[in-house]
């Protein structure tokens, strides 16, 4: 009924409605991305990065690992071009993501799909793709504008927040919050397991593959070759409608 | 000026991979096996982000991490929403490292 109703018509109200039907999609995310924003913003400011430099970062680049990795880099003295170079690797995996997930977005025009694309990371992705089967034949892209513009608020509100409290967070909380995208991760991959038992199996082969990586690579390629191989398994497992 | 300069060096370096794909996409056809490849890419991805990061959420005692990421499994699996999910995990993994 609500796949229909956002087939159908393509009022302003509609757009609004699932805009915020995205967000509300987006909780969980938003959830394990406000303590690791602000870690981010009270690790960037201790380091030197100006407040400004800090949102900019955020807002840009979008992506935890890297900028975790930046700040500490520009904390050693590294050259930019290695920044950037390493940034590069370790976020390739998303080129994978996007190829996956926009493979199922095809009716949404280009022009939205590169602007959603700003939007991709390892948890909106994971997200939007498991979310996907349950929005029907064509979903809206106001959906997903919702769901990525929810996480990259609450990632610039974390930043924010964080590179204005500086020194004053307890350390004990947020090395516990450490688990949350992990949690949030398995409470993501454990219903899909359940549902289709056989997408464990491809799980299973890329966390094995990955552990394996992991010994002799970095992390970024580790995390790059384990889901490009991995995902292999699903070509023999899956049956065509296993998404 | 410099810092503004390495900002916009990674998102460029990270901008390009996630918006390659829309532009290429329609460049080549599938075939039915690498639909399937595509659609296994979540699980596969999800697999690989959880292991073995998990195991460094508390560095040098990975076992802190397993006991959080089980516990995340059972509720999931119960069907627990995925925010009590999320802070039953956060909850048991801070008080594991008050002992």
């Amino acid at each position: 009924m609500r796949e229909e109703q956002l087939q159908t018509t393509a009022t302003a109200s509609t757009y609004t409605e699932a805009y915020w039907q995205g967000m509300k999609l987006a909780a969980p995310v938003m959830l394990g991305y406000l303590p690791i924003a602000i870690s981010f913003g009270v690790l960037a400011v201790q380091t030197g990065m100006s407040f400004f430099h800090s949102v900019l970062m955020s807002m840009l680049v979008y992506a935890g690992a890297s900028q975790f990795m930046a700040v500490n880099m520009l904390a050693i003295g590294a050259v930019g071009i290695e920044i950037v170079l390493a940034t590069f690797v370790l976020n390739l995996r998303h080129f994978v993501m996007s190829l996956s997930l926009f493979s199922s977005l095809q009716h949404i025009p280009k022009r939205w799909q590169a602007v959603l694309a700003h939007g991709i990371t390892d948890e909106s992705f994971a997200l939007a793709s498991l979310k996907r089967k349950t929005l029907g034949e064509h979903p809206s892209a106001a959906i997903f504008a919702g769901m990525f513009s929810g996480a990259l608020g609450m990632w610039l509100i974390g930043t924010i927040a964080g590179a204005l409290i500086g020194n004053v967070v307890p350390p004990a909380l947020s090395a516990s919050m450490g688990i949350a995208l992990y949690a949030l991760f398995i409470g993501l991959l454990v219903p899909a397991i359940r549902a289709h038992w056989k997408v464990g199996i491809v799980a299973l082969a890329s966390a094995g593959l990955c552990w394996l990586f992991s010994l002799y690579l970095s992390e970024g390629w580790a995390i790059v070759l384990a889901t490009v191989i991995g995902s292999f398994t699903g070509v023999w497992v899956l049956e065509e409608d296993d998404k | 000026m410099t810092v503004t300069l390495i900002i916009v060096g990674m998102a460029i370096a990270t901008y390009l991979p996630r918006v390659l794909p829309v532009f290429i996409m329609d460049r080549i056809h599938f075939p039915a096996w690498v639909n399937k490849w595509l659609q296994a890419i979540p699980y596969a991805a999800l697999g690989a982000l959880i292991v073995p990061g998990i195991f460094t959420v508390e560095p040098g005692a990975p076992l802190v991490g397993v006991i959080g990421g089980l516990v995340a499994a059972v509720i999931a699996y119960f069907r627990g929403h995925i925010m009590i999910v999320i802070i039953a995990a956060i909850a048991v993994v801070y008080v594991i490292q008050r002992f």
